[in-house]
């Protein structure tokens, strides 16, 4: 969120947002920074719908391609692998190939059975929130889920990390185990220290969602929102 | 015995010979103690969450920490278990048609909706390979439509891999009707079939005689006053 934060105070706009969405599509969408999002879904989890992506969408502000959710990684995955696309079932039968219609299904070499071609997700940037990082951009998560965070790092071409905590390269290991150690510096391009950086989203076990204010950022507008945080 | 207690047992018989895949309630205490009440009673082996990424060992009650942890299920898991049919879930809805085809997307026009809702998730893929049951807390014409604005989950006329049963506050429906459509299984105490009907914006297939929902059972009762001992059952669905 901190780095969103960068981007509301910048002259960029007409982006495309990849994201499993939440109040970071919200903003960008309220801010008038976005062409296009790409999403299986925009959520604030406690509170179901976000009220500022719903808007851009009712008002026809915004352009999106809707996913399903797994259909989404794989997207991610061939990203991640510089591959143009990997074969998934899951999206077939439903409308999400009607609202896609440049989707294409292809055919099993092996079994003949009809499968959707998700393409890449390539992205030019991608931008991350994690626990710990080193100096050089190796970054560590610390909480139970590590989300897609590695995979919108190996999907982009330039990677930002932002860090609770920036630590020396050897304390990352007293911090959390091995398995920890989620992006490597050879995936990225800058990282910075942004304490409360997800604020106010969570960022376990650093601090939690914090549910007032995002009932706050969820019922007042936003320009209002992002003054009072300064 | 409450409303709430009813829903709960007859969403947790959704569950009946699943075995040792994931029971996942999408959410709101009523799904969620659905699965546990299942795996404490007549389903063992499933295997349950705490709601986050926790594989529970024990079964504790909604909100409470579990003592022992049997496994981790971070986002993407959810994801290869839904490709690989290891999972049942039980999904909402804002509109459901005769068919089982659901949509949490959006109402109104696509391109421009009237109201925008999460999108489609997981629904596509859930319900293309694996077992799926509804939960729709407010059992109205609003919900049951005759055709929805957006394919989220698939009906079994766009196959549904195996849409188990949809259980409402009024009742308990299947998809046993002529053409795999949606049939009135059984009616929770109190409710009439006139009722479901009216709440039911397209026909339903309704046989001659329509039994009462089974009422819990001491054991599950006992159950649900250990995993649910605050009664957020009852604030989802009250009566």
């Amino acid at each position: 969120m901190a780095l969103i934060g960068g981007i509301l105070r910048s002259p960029l706009k007409d982006l495309t947002v990849i994201s499993y969405g939440g109040p970071d599509v919200g903003l960008l969408c309220a801010a008038g920074k976005v062409r296009r999002v790409v999403a299986p879904f925009v959520t604030l989890d406690t509170i179901p719908l976000e009220p500022h992506f719903r808007r851009a969408r009712q008002e026809g502000l915004v352009e999106l391609t809707e996913y399903d959710e797994g259909m989404f990684m794989f997207g991610l995955l061939a990203a991640a692998h510089r591959l143009p696309f990997l074969p998934t079932r899951a999206g077939l039968g439903s409308d999400v190939m009607r609202i896609n219609p440049g989707l294409r299904t292809v055919r099993s070499p092996y079994t003949d059975e009809e499968l959707v071609a998700v393409p890449a997700l390539a992205m030019d940037v991608a931008l991350v929130h994690l626990n710990r990082a080193d100096a050089r951009g190796n970054a560590q998560y610390l909480g139970p889920d590590p989300y897609f965070d590695d995979l919108y790092a190996k999907a982009a071409a330039r990677t930002y990390v932002s860090c609770e905590r920036i630590v020396d390269t050897a304390e990352l290991l007293k911090e959390g185990p091995l398995q920890s150690l989620l992006i490597s510096r050879s995936m990225v391009t800058g990282v910075v220290e942004a304490p409360g950086g997800a604020w106010f989203t969570g960022c376990e076990p650093d601090y939690g969602r914090d549910e007032a204010l995002q009932r706050r950022y969820a019922t007042v507008p936003w320009q209002e929102f992002v003054d009072e945080q300064g | 015995m409450s409303r709430a207690d009813v829903c709960v047992v007859a969403l947790a018989e959704a569950f009946r010979g699943d075995g040792e895949i994931l029971a996942a309630g999408v959410g709101g205490p009523i799904t969620m103690l659905a699965a546990r009440l299942a795996r404490l009673t007549f389903e063992p082996d499933l295997l349950t969450s705490d709601g986050t990424c926790l594989l529970t060992g024990d079964v504790p009650p909604l909100g409470a920490a579990p003592e022992v942890v049997e496994g981790w299920l971070p986002f993407r898991e959810h994801l290869w278990l839904v490709l690989n049919g290891r999972r049942h879930v039980m999904l909402g809805a804002s509109q459901i048609d005769r068919y089982g085809n659901t949509n949490i997307s959006c109402i109104g026009d696509w391109a421009r909706p009237t109201s925008q809702l999460l999108g489609v998730r997981g629904a596509p893929g859930n319900t293309l390979c694996d077992p799926t049951s509804y939960w729709i807390p407010r059992h109205s014409p609003r919900v049951f439509v005759e055709k929805v604005d957006l394919v989220s989950g698939l009906g079994t006329d766009r196959g549904a891999f195996d849409l188990r049963r949809v259980v409402t506050n009024l009742a308990v429906l299947d998809f046993g009707g002529p053409g795999r459509s949606m049939r009135l299984v059984s009616v929770h105490p109190g409710v009439s079939v006139a009722e479901v009907r009216q709440a039911t914006g397209f026909p339903l297939a309704i046989p001659e005689a329509v039994p009462e929902t089974r009422q819990p059972a001491g054991e599950e009762l006992e159950a649900l006053a250990r995993l649910d001992p605050g009664g957020l059952r009852e604030r989802e669905v009250p009566g």
